[in-house]
């Protein structure tokens, strides 16, 4: 596609025209390619601004800013080790729940389900994903924790109380409850990725299987599951980094007490958490560059982890995605 | 693959299938709960003063969300006037132009920007717009939800631009018309209803987002005319409401909750029967 052909004996206004719209093809790329650079530049922007903003937290405290756990804001010192632990563990807690369920369901989307009951999952699946997180968190608050901590929490207590990650009393609101909002919340991401990497896994690999007398199960597992192994790797990570970056569900249900607890009965709070609450209280300025440098090291974090989750699904991905020539 | 005994296989076999089953049976469930929990707090309060009156104090009973619907209208017009263009027009390039080399880096830069946590817009641009203009106002809650709608969108317009048969740029190419003439008017065209799609839902996706409007357009219990003082919006007013300690406040909650989520889910739905033709085919 190299623009226009002269063609001989064409009139003069032709000519003139075709020139005319000559310099419309250099514009419009320009326009579109200034476009395209803006994500590039946002990514830029909105690293300096945290950097910049958290000049004064981190000259005054340094490294030890991520492994200090004293939050202090009467006398201005700030550690955000709390926020850190709580981020990760209910992260961590969210992958557990959601990993093996979002796994199966992907999987029964793409290998078990009747063809007719395959778009309507699939329909709900992404309506669940666009439930906003204030509205989980609603619920979260008024349905979920009351029911948790009169029915699964003693259970579990009672049955796992000699772990001291079950230890301790029942607020409702803890880490735990966070971990599970957050687990409802990636449950949809992770199905749907996963769906999209298994059904790109070619069905030669299952029809091999088949044909050595596997049955559905046998061929799901050895066919499918381990061509599919790094891609779904990469669903996982993804899914990872959206619950590093939630905010408002687990704000309302997390309980938002800045210690380091071992049991998961106990109330915690999350890098995005003590952000959402605390930065528009901020009285003083090394107050706001501490909840600037909390924002920096999630930006960091959550960089790190979509790359990884990118180059992943990437490298699985390379064969199969279409891109005209 | 070992020899296992046959009716062993079989039984793990249809084991396997049932907790798949059951899988994604659990995995819909907190869909079906928040929906019938939202229906059975909130109907009672959803009727015709909450869609045009104001917030009441705490203690009267009544008032509404007027406000903070149009608010949220407002603040998504603002988003998209800035996110569709910068959306789209980068997604055509993406779709139309550039090396492979810098495409795979722009491309890369969307997806990660679609992973940055909404707080983290928030504060980004509480630094960049609120402090300058010294307040909070409905711009920067605009601007917030426009930067984070341009990956979305670019990614969108790419997939479908992506889509339309190479032999339409070649017919129209061959027919002498300069190639921007030939993206715009034949390529962006047939794909008008896919870009539109990925607009409609970029916009039902901000429509629910809190976070980043915590600090910038920071909520407001009044009307507002002027896009400089801070602005009311549904989730905000959601969230205020859910975490307040009012009986009243909480019912109002449940109310806009239920407001929202009908008309977030309204266009999920709506653009899928829309563009149901595409989705049939795809097996």
């Amino acid at each position: 596609m190299n623009g226009t052909i002269a063609l001989p004996g064409e009139s003069k206004a032709a000519a003139a025209r075709i020139g005319k719209w000559r310099l419309g093809d250099p514009l419009f790329k320009w326009l579109t390619l200034a476009m395209a650079l803006v994500v590039v530049a946002l990514i830029v922007i909105i690293g300096f601004v945290l950097f910049h903003w958290s000049a004064l937290a981190r000259h005054k405290f340094g490294w030890g800013f991520l492994v200090s756990s004293e939050w202090n804001p009467v006398e201005d010192r700030y550690g955000a080790l709390p926020f850190i632990y709580g981020t990760l563990v209910s992260s961590f807690l969210a992958l557990v729940i959601a990993v093996p369920l979002s796994l199966a369901t992907a999987l029964f989307l793409t290998e078990l389900a009747p063809r007719w009951l395959r778009q309507p999952l699939t329909v709900l699946i992404e309506l669940l994903a666009a439930v906003p997180s204030v509205i989980l968190g609603l619920w979260g608050i008024f349905v979920m924790v009351p029911w948790l901590r009169m029915h699964l929490f003693p259970a579990l207590r009672s049955a796992f109380g000699f772990l001291p990650l079950f230890k301790g009393p029942l607020y409702g609101v803890c880490m735990l409850a966070g971990g599970i909002i957050v687990a409802i919340m990636i449950l949809p991401i992770i199905t749907s990725v996963s769906r999209e990497i298994l059904r790109s896994v070619p069905n030669l690999q299952r029809e091999a299987a088949y044909a050595l007398g596997a049955t559905r199960w046998e061929a799901i597992r050895v066919a499918v599951l381990s061509h599919a192994r790094k891609g779904l790797f990469g669903a996982v990570i993804l899914g990872l980094g959206r619950a590093l970056g939630e905010t408002m569900a687990v704000t309302m249900v997390i309980g938002n007490r800045p210690e380091i607890a071992l049991s998961l009965f106990a109330p915690g709070y999350t890098m995005a958490s003590v952000i959402a609450n605390e930065f528009a209280e901020a009285t003083t300025d090394v107050y706001l560059h501490a909840l600037f440098e909390i924002g920096l090291v999630l930006l960091g974090v959550t960089l790190i982890v979509n790359a990884l989750a990118r180059i992943l699904m990437n490298a699985m991905a390379g064969a199969n995605v279409t891109r005209r020539a | 693959m070992k020899a296992a005994r046959y009716p062993w296989r079989k039984f793990k076999d249809r084991l396997m299938q049932l907790v798949m089953g059951g899988c994604a049976m659990l995995v819909i469930a907190p869909l079906g709960l928040v929906f019938f929990h939202l229906v059975k707090s909130g109907i009672s309060a959803v009727n015709w003063q909450f869609f045009t009156h104001l917030p009441k104090p705490v203690g009267e009973a009544g008032g509404g969300m007027a406000n903070a619907i149009i608010g949220s209208l407002v603040l998504l017009g603002e988003a998209a006037l800035l996110g569709v263009p910068v959306g789209v027009l980068g997604g055509v390039y993406l779709s139309e132009y550039g090396s492979n080399r810098l495409n795979f880096w722009i491309r890369f830069s969307a997806d990660i920007l679609n992973g940055v946590p909404s707080i983290i817009w928030g504060i980004v641009v509480y630094a960049l717009v609120v402090i300058p203009m010294k307040g909070f106002s409905a711009l920067a809650g605009g601007l917030v939800l426009g930067l984070m709608m341009i990956p979305l969108i670019m990614r969108t317009t790419e997939e479908v631009l992506i889509l339309v048969p190479n032999c339409y740029r070649e017919a129209g190419t061959a027919l002498g018309i300069s190639q921007w003439r030939v993206v715009v008017q034949i390529v962006m065209r047939t794909a008008l209803r896919g870009t539109v799609t990925g607009i409609l839902l970029a916009l039902a996706r901000m429509a629910g987002e809190t976070a980043p409007l915590l600090f910038t357009a920071f909520g407001n219990r009044f009307w507002t005319h002027d896009l400089t003082n801070p602005i009311a919006a549904l989730p905000l007013q959601i969230f205020t409401y859910a975490i307040s300690p009012y009986d009243d406040w909480h019912r109002q909650a449940w109310a806009g909750a239920l407001v929202l989520l009908l008309m977030v889910t309204a266009v999920n739905v709506g653009v899928r029967v829309l563009t149901r033709d595409r989705m049939t085919e795809d097996p």
